[in-house]
């Protein structure tokens, strides 16, 4: 297997933390336009998988290629960002005193230079693209308040508006339900349906059914490794992703 | 339709009615202190006198200073503790070329060596006072010598990752050590006396009247303008990555922002208009010595900021203002307890106005508006109610009829 016409490439990845392996010869490959869901129990190596990939850590040992030719492993998290990954953390994470458009605005792709926005000024087609990202994340109505006054649930959508905003080629979106209601849950996950096929997306969630609705190719983690792989069902029938999951 | 707001000319979009208040504010100083001092005849009740000139002119250096420390501490997150160091830079800077300037009027009358080196028997001028003698190039180095040193500290700090508490104590080191290095003889800056007996600058006398009222208003305006300077780039969208960086730095980072060339950018900025204001300091009060390193000086700065209120750039002069002010009359009636009265008014101010001065005064307007559109809409509620208890008596009546 070469990472050539791959999305995201990641070969024998390890990391380990003061001994710990929290990643042990993990492979990954996403297709381009593919939707991943990623479940595991705690401590499985899912949030260090993602902060390989964006370069806030360095793996020991490994390939990790984007686009088929780019190594992550030698960039910084802005050099990554650029090249076109983005990234929902666990916790959302938002500009709580910019108002709900400027945390949009200042996601948007564009130039990043201090100079640059510097003399910024806002553009009939940055304001439009504001417009389109905050009807489809529903707070049209909300964009003049600040950020902080959104209930939880509102703030990871605004979180996942912003990677919208970014336009990357890559999402990784780490547990987008948490703490959602369930009728959020659902639209939340129709959501990122609407997203994938345009852009390859990575999910990280440890809500079975929330993975059930999404519909998609599903890999097991498990002490920094692969455990399984499949449809929700092949994997969730699989007697390892049962013990690991319930047994102990 | 988009409701983002309209371009308009960058710089009369960054000024906001508080803006235009502030500015005209600064310019009826620059007129009446003046004027009052030179024009109204000793006596007068509404004279000014040249000691008030002075110290007036002082504590505008002062609030250009907090207004530096606001600008990175309130907009970026970044707490230095050391920013007094680049006001003295400014400051020696200044002070070189007012030394260069006394000439053979000095008390050894060397016509190029300033009285010190001639005390200690040196034979001539060291390198790094070449250039002195000229104002523009003092002026030059007022910015530059500030600036490059905010460059290569934050380049190292900031690339590193040097954060938070981290950064602040770094700061701290830097003035510190910079402090001790001035205090020696043989850096070539005065040692522990600095440099003082300044005789004149662009030939025009230090003690003189007119010179004083002349500095005090370019203190006005370098002040005016540094808030000018402040305010595009914090109403830029600039402006908004560096409270992005504030608020959360690696949210930015994984945006695709170069965080560390946002923060170097606005620490150099920050760190020239600091030594501005030390360049406007020093002709005022007639010494720079290596006392102005101190970390203490530093730590006052946040002081006047926290108490006007973080993050409002008027209300860091207002802060610098108020605290000086306070200082002077606390001085000269108690002078030993000031330093108790300055911490007392921190710990208050942090417990029941966090916000600072400028913070909660806008906190109280906004209730207020609140407040205000709450009482128009019950009046209107009532109004509405009563019209529709009217029109049902109407009908009752008609029906009855």
């Amino acid at each position: 297997m070469t990472a050539s016409g791959t999305a995201l490439y990641l070969d024998g990845v390890s990391v380990t933390f003061d001994g710990f392996k929290a990643i042990n010869e993990l492979s990954l490959v996403l297709r381009p336009g593919e939707m991943r869901a990623i479940i595991g129990p705690n401590g499985a190596g899912k949030t260090t998988m993602m902060d390989i990939i964006t370069g806030k850590t360095r793996p020991d040992r490994g390939q990790v290629i984007f686009d088929g030719e780019v190594d992550l492993t030698r960039l910084d998290e802005t050099d990554i960002a650029r090249l076109g990954i983005g990234r929902k953390f666990q916790k959302p994470t938002v500009f709580e005193t910019h108002s709900v458009e400027d945390n949009i605005l200042l996601a948007l792709a564009g130039k990043r230079g201090v100079f640059a926005t510097l003399g910024a000024r806002l553009s009939g087609d940055e304001a439009r693209r504001v417009d389109r990202i905050l009807r489809l994340i529903r707070l049209d109505g909300r964009r003049k308040e600040i950020a902080g006054a959104l209930s939880h649930g509102q703030k990871q959508w605004l979180e996942i508006g912003m990677l919208l905003a970014q336009n990357p080629k890559v999402l990784l979106v780490d547990e987008p339900a948490a703490g959602m209601t369930d009728a959020e849950t659902m639209e939340t996950a129709d959501l990122l349906k609407e997203i994938a096929g345009e852009h390859t997306v990575v999910v990280v969630e440890h809500d079975m059914e929330f993975v059930r609705a999404l519909g998609v190719k599903v890999t097991v983690l498990h002490e920094g490794s692969v455990l399984a792989e499949g449809s929700i069902d092949h994997v969730s029938a699989d007697q390892r992703v049962i013990d690991v999951y319930l047994g102990r | 339709m988009s409701s983002l707001p309209k371009s308009r000319p960058m710089l009369l979009a960054s000024l906001d009615r508080r803006s235009w208040t502030f500015l005209a504010t600064l310019l009826a100083a620059g007129i009446i202190v003046p004027v009052a001092n030179l024009a109204v005849e000793p006596g007068h009740a509404a004279h000014l006198p040249s000691y008030a000139v002075a110290l007036m002119g002082k504590y505008l250096t002062y609030a250009l200073l907090a207004l530096s420390v606001d600008l990175i501490w309130g907009y970026c997150g970044i707490l230095s503790l050391g920013h007094g160091a680049f006001f003295a830079l400014g400051g020696y800077a200044m002070g070189m070329h007012l030394m260069r300037e006394i000439g053979p009027r000095g008390v050894y009358a060397d016509p190029v060596l300033p009285d010190f080196m001639v005390f200690l028997n040196w034979k001539e001028l060291p390198w790094f006072w070449w250039g002195f003698d000229m104002f523009w190039f003092a002026c030059l180095m007022v910015l530059l010598v500030p600036g490059l040193l905010a460059f290569v500290f934050g380049w190292f700090a900031f690339r590193s990752r040097v954060t938070g508490v981290y950064l602040s104590i770094i700061t701290q080191a830097m003035t510190y050590a910079l402090m001790l290095a001035f205090f020696r003889n043989d850096m070539g800056f005065g040692g522990n006396n600095g440099l003082t007996d300044f005789k004149d600058v662009l030939g025009f006398d230090l003690q003189s009247d007119t010179t004083r009222a002349g500095l005090f208003v370019f203190s006005a305006l370098a002040l005016a303008a540094g808030y000018v300077v402040c305010r595009v780039i914090t109403t830029s969208r600039a402006g908004k990555v560096l409270i992005a960086v504030r608020d959360a730095e690696s949210r930015t980072r994984f945006l695709g922002y170069r965080v560390e060339h946002y923060k170097l950018f606005v620490f150099v900025v920050s760190a020239m208009m600091a030594g501005l204001a030390g360049a406007l300091y020093v002709p005022q009060v007639g010494i720079i010595n290596p006392g102005e390193f101190s970390p203490a000086n530093s730590i006052e700065i946040v002081i006047w900021v926290a108490v006007g209120g973080r993050g409002t750039l008027i209300g860091a002069a207002v802060g610098a203002l108020t605290i000086n002010g306070l200082k002077t009359v606390f001085t000269s009636v108690a002078p030993n307890e000031w330093l108790f009265a300055l911490g007392g008014i921190f710990i208050l101010v942090t417990l029941f106005m966090p916000r600072g001065i400028l913070g909660e005064w806008d906190v109280l307007k906004a209730r207020h508006a609140a407040e205000k559109r709450e009482r128009i809409a019950t009046g209107l509620r009532r109004m509405r109610a009563a019209a529709a208890e009217g029109a049902h008596l109407t009908s009752a009546v008609e029906a009855a009829e």
